[in-house]
Formats: C-alpha cells, sequence, structure tokens
C-alpha cells in the first residue's frame, strides 16, 4: 500500500493548492486588463477615425442654452464647464438637503414603528409599506405632474397667511432680505458660533470630569442663540435699521414679488427623494434599535436608568453600530437617485450632462465626467462613514 | 422586630392565558437569603422579575423597602435603586469599558462624582477579584469575569436587597466556582439576597430559607436542612431526587 506523503513523492504543481492560487489570480488579472485595453483600444482608434479624439477642450466652449435654476452667475454666453458646474451645485444642493431632511423624517418614522401605540405603529407601518413598494421615478412623476404642477396659477394661488403661496410656479414664501447692517450682523453671527462652540467644549469637559455628559449640543445651540438675539437686538439699535427685514412675497401683476421661491421641479425632486428614501431609513433605524438585545434595556432599568437615560446612554450608542453602514448606502442612493431630476425636468448634474451632450456631440467625455463625479461622491461620503464606524465599534476578543 | 423588606401577598401575573403566579406570599427580612428552585417554567424568574418590576404583577401587593409597587414610575425608580439584579446573561454594556459599566448608575442614578464612583468600583473589583480587568471592554472577558463584573455593577448602587436570576446557569463549570465564591462572600457579608438557583451546594452552604417552586406557586419552604434532609411534599422530594442523582 503506498501513500501520499511529501516524502515519497512531490506533489505536481498542478495540484498544489498554493500555487494553484497564484495561478487563478495571475490569469483573472491578465484577463481583465486585457479586455479594458482591449475596450480603450477599440474606442481611442474608433474616435480618432472619426475624427473626434478623446479631449475635453469643448468644455470651453460657449454653451448657448439656458438653465432654469443655478445657484451661481451663469447664461448662454457662459463656458460648457460652467453649465456643467451649475449642474453639479444643484445636484449638492437637493442631495444634501435631502439626506438632512430624509434623515430626521426616517429617524421619526422608525421610532414610531417601534411604538406601542397601535395608531402610530399602524401609521408608520403603512407608510413604510407604501412608499417601498412604489417605483422612485413613478413617485417623482406623480409628484411633480400631479401634484405640484398641478397647483392653482399665480392669480390664484393658495394663501398660507400672508407667508407662503403655493402656485403651479413654485412655491414663494417670505424670507429675510439683507440690509446695510447685515454685514455687522454676519460678525455677530461667527461670535456666536465662537461662544457656542466654547460653550460645548466646557460641558464636554466637565461631562468628562463628573461622568455625567450634559446635552452640550443643546446647551451649545442655546447659547448661539443666545448670542446671535443679542447682536439682533444692538444691531438694530446702533444702526437704525434690523440686519435682516422680512420680504413677504406680494402679487405683482402675473408673478409674485419678494420673499423668495422653490420651483416646482426642485419641490417634487426634494419631496419625492425625501419621503422615499425616508421609508427605508426608518426601516434601518428600526432594525438597529430591535438589534440591542431586551437584556440591555432590562439591566439599565434595573440599575435605575430612566427610560430617556436608557435609550440615549445604552439603547442608541449600540444600535448607531447597526445603524450607520446600511445608513451609508441610503445616502449614496439618495445621492444617485437625485439624478432622476431629469424626469421632472430639475437642472441637476446628469440633466445638464445631457443636454451638453446634445449640443455639443461629445457623449463619452461628458458622460465619464458625469459618473466621475457622482464617483466621487460616493466615495467621499463612504470613506467618511467608514472612518466612523471604524471609532464606534464595539472592542472584542 | 423591624419591618421584612420584602413583602409579597397573593401576587397573581398572567401571560395572556397563562397564569405564571399563581398567588405568591412572601415575607424577607433584612439580612435573609433565600434560594428559590424548581422545574423550568415553574415561574421562578417571573417571580423575583416581580420584585423589580422587569415583570408587572397584575394582582396582589409587593412592597419592598416600604415602598409599594404599583403604577407609579417614582415609586418603581425608588425601588429599583434599592435592589440590585444579576442575570443569567450577565447583560453587561458592551460598549462601555468595565469600570463605566460599574460607575454608569452612581453616576446617571445616584449623581455621584465620577471620583467617588470610580473609587468604589474599583473597591468592588477587588472584592470579585478582578481589579486589573477595568480598563476592558466586556467582549474581552471570560463568562465568569463578566458575571463577576455584573454582580460589582448591581452592588455599586449600594443596594439593600440583591436579586439573582440563574447566575450561573450560563456558565462553563471551571467559572461557576468563581461567581459563587463572590455570592458566598455577599451573604455572609449580611446581604439579603433572593437567588434562583440550581446549585445546591450554595444553597446548603449560606441560605438561611428554601422556596421550591412549581407551576407558579410557592409548593415548600423551609430551611435547607429540612428541604435536603426532610421534604414534606412529593413533588419537591421528586424534583430533588431527580437534581441530586447525578
Amino acid at each position: 500500500m503506498t501513500t501520499n506523503t511529501s516524502e515519497q513523492q512531490a506533489v505536481p504543481f498542478w495540484r498544489d493548492e498554493r500555487y494553484l492560487q497564484v495561478i487563478i489570480q495571475v490569469v483573472l488579472v491578465g484577463a481583465v486588463v486585457g479586455f479594458i485595453y482591449y475596450l480603450i483600444h477599440n474606442l481611442v482608434t474608433g474616435l480618432e477615425a472619426s475624427g473626434q479624439p478623446l479631449t475635453l477642450s469643448f468644455l470651453k466652449q460657449t454653451a448657448q442654452f439656458d438653465i432654469g435654476e443655478k445657484l451661481i452667475e451663469y447664461s448662454r454666453a457662459s463656458t460648457y464647464a460652467r453649465a456643467f458646474l451649475v449642474g453639479l451645485l444643484n445636484t449638492i444642493k437637493v442631495s444634501f438637503l435631502g439626506i438632512i431632511l430624509a434623515t430626521i423624517l426616517g429617524i421619526i418614522i422608525g421610532v414610531a414603528r417601534l411604538s406601542n401605540n397601535w395608531l402610530i405603529n399602524k401609521l408608520a407601518s403603512i407608510y413604510v409599506e407604501f412608499l417601498r413598494n412604489i417605483p422612485l421615478l413613478v413617485l417623482l412623476v406623480f409628484l411633480a405632474a400631479g401634484v405640484f404642477f398641478k397647483l392653482p396659477k399665480v392669480q390664484h394661488a393658495v394663501a398660507l397667511g400672508k407667508i407662503a403661496f403655493l402656485t403651479n410656479r413654485g412655491v414663494f414664501v417670505a424670507w429675510g432680505e439683507p440690509t446695510a447692517s447685515w454685514p455687522f450682523y454676519v460678525w455677530a453671527l461667527i461670535i456666536a458660533l465662537f461662544v457656542a462652540l466654547v460653550v460645548a467644549v466646557i460641558l464636554i469637559r466637565q461631562g468628562r470630569e463628573t461622568g455625567r455628559m450634559p446635552l452640550y449640543w443643546l446647551w451649545g445651540t442655546v447659547a448661539f442663540l443666545v448670542v446671535a438675539a443679542i447682536g439682533w437686538i444692538v444691531i438694530t439699535l446702533a444702526t437704525p435699521q434690523p440686519p435682516l427685514r422680512l420680504s413677504l412675497p406680494e402679487l405683482a401683476g402675473r408673478n409674485f414679488k419678494g420673499g423668495t421661491s422653490w420651483s416646482p421641479e426642485f419641490m417634487a425632486l426634494l419631496l419625492g427623494l425625501v419621503i422615499y428614501t425616508a421609508a427605508y431609513i426608518a426601516e434601518v433605524v428600526r432594525a438597529g434599535i430591535q438589534s440591542v438585545s431586551k437584556g440591555q434595556r432590562e439591566a439599565a432599568g434595573a440599575l435605575g436608568l430612566s427610560g430617556f437615560q436608557t435609550m440615549r446612554l445604552v439603547v442608541f450608542p449600540q444600535a448607531l453600530r447597526v445603524i450607520v453602514p446600511p445608513l451609508t448606502s441610503q445616502y449614496l442612493n439618495l445621492t444617485k437617485n437625485s439624478s432622476l431630476a431629469i424626469a421632472v425636468g430639475y437642472p441637476d448634474l446628469f440633466a445638464v450632462g445631457g443636454t451638453i451632450i446634445n449640443q455639443s456631440g461629445r457623449a463619452i467625455e461628458a458622460i465619464s465626467l458625469t459618473m466621475m463625479v457622482y464617483l466621487t461622491f460616493s466615495l467621499i461620503t463612504s470613506l467618511f462613514m467608514n472612518w466612523y464606524n471604524q471609532r464606534i465599534r464595539l472592542v472584542e476578543r | 422586630m423591624s419591618e421584612p423588606v420584602i413583602i409579597c401577598r397573593d401576587v397573581h401575573k398572567w401571560y395572556g392565558q397563562f397564569h405564571a403566579l399563581r398567588g405568591i406570599d412572601l415575607e424577607v427580612d433584612k439580612g435573609e437569603v433565600i434560594v428559590i428552585f424548581g422545574p423550568s417554567g415553574s415561574g421562578k424568574s417571573t417571580f423575583i422579575r416581580t420584585i423589580n418590576r422587569l415583570e408587572e404583577h397584575q394582582q396582589g401587593t409587593i412592597i419592598v423597602n416600604g415602598i409599594e409597587l404599583s403604577h407609579d414610575v417614582r415609586n418603581i425608580a425608588a425601588i429599583r435603586k434599592e435592589v440590585g439584579m444579576v442575570f443569567q446573561q450577565f447583560n453587561l454594556f458592551p460598549h462601555l469599558a468595565v469600570m463605566q459599566n460599574i460607575t454608569l448608575g452612581p453616576i446617571q442614578v445616584r449623581k455621584w462624582k465620577k471620583k467617588k464612583a470610580e473609587e468604589i468600583a474599583m473597591q468592588l473589583l477587588e472584592r470579585v477579584g478582578i481589579p486589573e480587568q477595568a480598563e476592558k471592554y466586556p467582549g474581552q472577558l471570560s463568562g465568569g469575569q463578566q458575571q463577576r463584573v455584573a454582580i460589582a455593577r448591581a452592588l455599586a448602587m449600594q443596594p439593600q436587597i440583591m436579586l439573582f436570576d440563574e447566575p450561573t446557569s450560563a456558565l462553563d463549570p471551571e467559572m461557576i466556582k468563581e461567581v459563587l465564591d463572590v455570592m458566598v462572600e455577599l451573604a455572609e457579608s449580611g446581604m439579603t439576597i433572593l437567588a434562583v438557583t440550581h446549585e445546591m451546594g450554595f444553597a446548603r452552604a449560606v441560605a438561611d430559607r428554601m422556596l421550591f417552586m412549581d407551576a407558579g406557586s410557592i409548593v415548600e419552604s423551609g430551611p435547607p436542612s429540612q428541604i435536603f434532609e426532610n421534604p414534606q411534599e412529593d413533588r419537591t422530594k421528586l424534583f430533588l431526587s431527580q437534581i441530586l442523582q447525578h
């Protein structure tokens, strides 16, 4: 009888698992690199043959098209690069506001789903089940075509007191208008921010000392508001006018003047993204809180901690570890889903990119740039959230 | 003769249709050590959990330290301050180091200064024999060490009464002794203890009274000598013969 031991017989390399692992990886890498090289080579030679080599120089040409909403100066005479930037800022605007609002709404609904109150619990469940089971695109089109564009004409606007008017041209709301003393007030706000930070730092330091962390963000906010209010009064008394004057929207001819306005496209997109993503965030929050075992709550209760203390000191810090990773992917989803703006006519990065492609014919360059931008957003968000997750992870053996 | 620290009169509890506690009467004097045993599902854990309101009783009276357990949240909070509890699954807070686990209650509930709380926590860690683990996290400790931290955590609140809910049932055999040693020392120091456990050696050594529970009632009670040598009830005899056989 023979046994296959290394002393008796060397294993041939094609059966040696150490070699096999390396060989498989080398072959795979070679195949992937070869395939990508083939694609790029094909693209470059194809474009050269058609007289359109890959270049970004078209970005300096004049755009010659209008964009409905912009956060920076832009006109038909601006460059494609500028148009791109306008779209980029619009995407950032809607994603940033969307993430904040969706998080707030999501947490509220997630906690409501765990409520013992039958009515609140069921309402939250219905919300989540309804919104998770309709496509976002359908929801956006409904909100745009069915709600915001169906609002009455400017002349018959739905008035909410004197401060807000809902019309098919957008939502007009009262807004503070800077006066001559506004620049001074900016300094007051900076001082207020500084005071708030000092208060928070002192409280945190005190909390470390006593082991009982005060609600430093709450007191910091209070400090900020107090200093800001004092600044307001002082400046109003010193210069004869307040830093901001209330500007009410008023009907002037065929449109509103004064205040500020949000377009129906923007409102539809923002609202759609927020209520849709909030449904998912609610589930993430619910799962996170439920992941903390009942024993943890019982142990905290047995020590005499109140319900709020149990939540703040025991349940939430543990739930956060479960919540953060899927929450990250919801933030990324919201940002990427904002490209559906094109369906409601909001000029985001992707929509502007589409117009640029139509005008310049530079499809590959423009779409690559667009992809790069989304990729960069996502990677930055991921990096930040991973760093945060690393910081709060549990120590185990 | 002072008032008993725990008075239970005709305590009933139902889970839906299931009648979990069927009229428990018990008075516990200060410094008494009581061991509760019985088959699983007999209501032993449920009963000691009603004493600090982790379970609500639906009928009868429970008075702890002169305070009646009612729906008044202030009473519940006052009683929980005076009653420490140790769980079968330890239930340490995994996101806090051992030291923070122990000082959380004293700092947040008793409103002690951090320094004082930490000094007392350190004394307790020495008492349970693991002062060197203060900076570690629960996940880095063995089961026996975790349970000893849990005992220190409960003691840090300086309770009048300690409840133990099967404190050694989730432990490996070699770790049971280290936990029991701590419990024996605690019993000998004069602490009032209610322990649900099947550690009959512990019961024989330190219990003043043993309660045998079955189907939601106290079937038999008496000092260990009587329970072990001369049980009166057939059910007690049967159960003891089953657990003492090996």
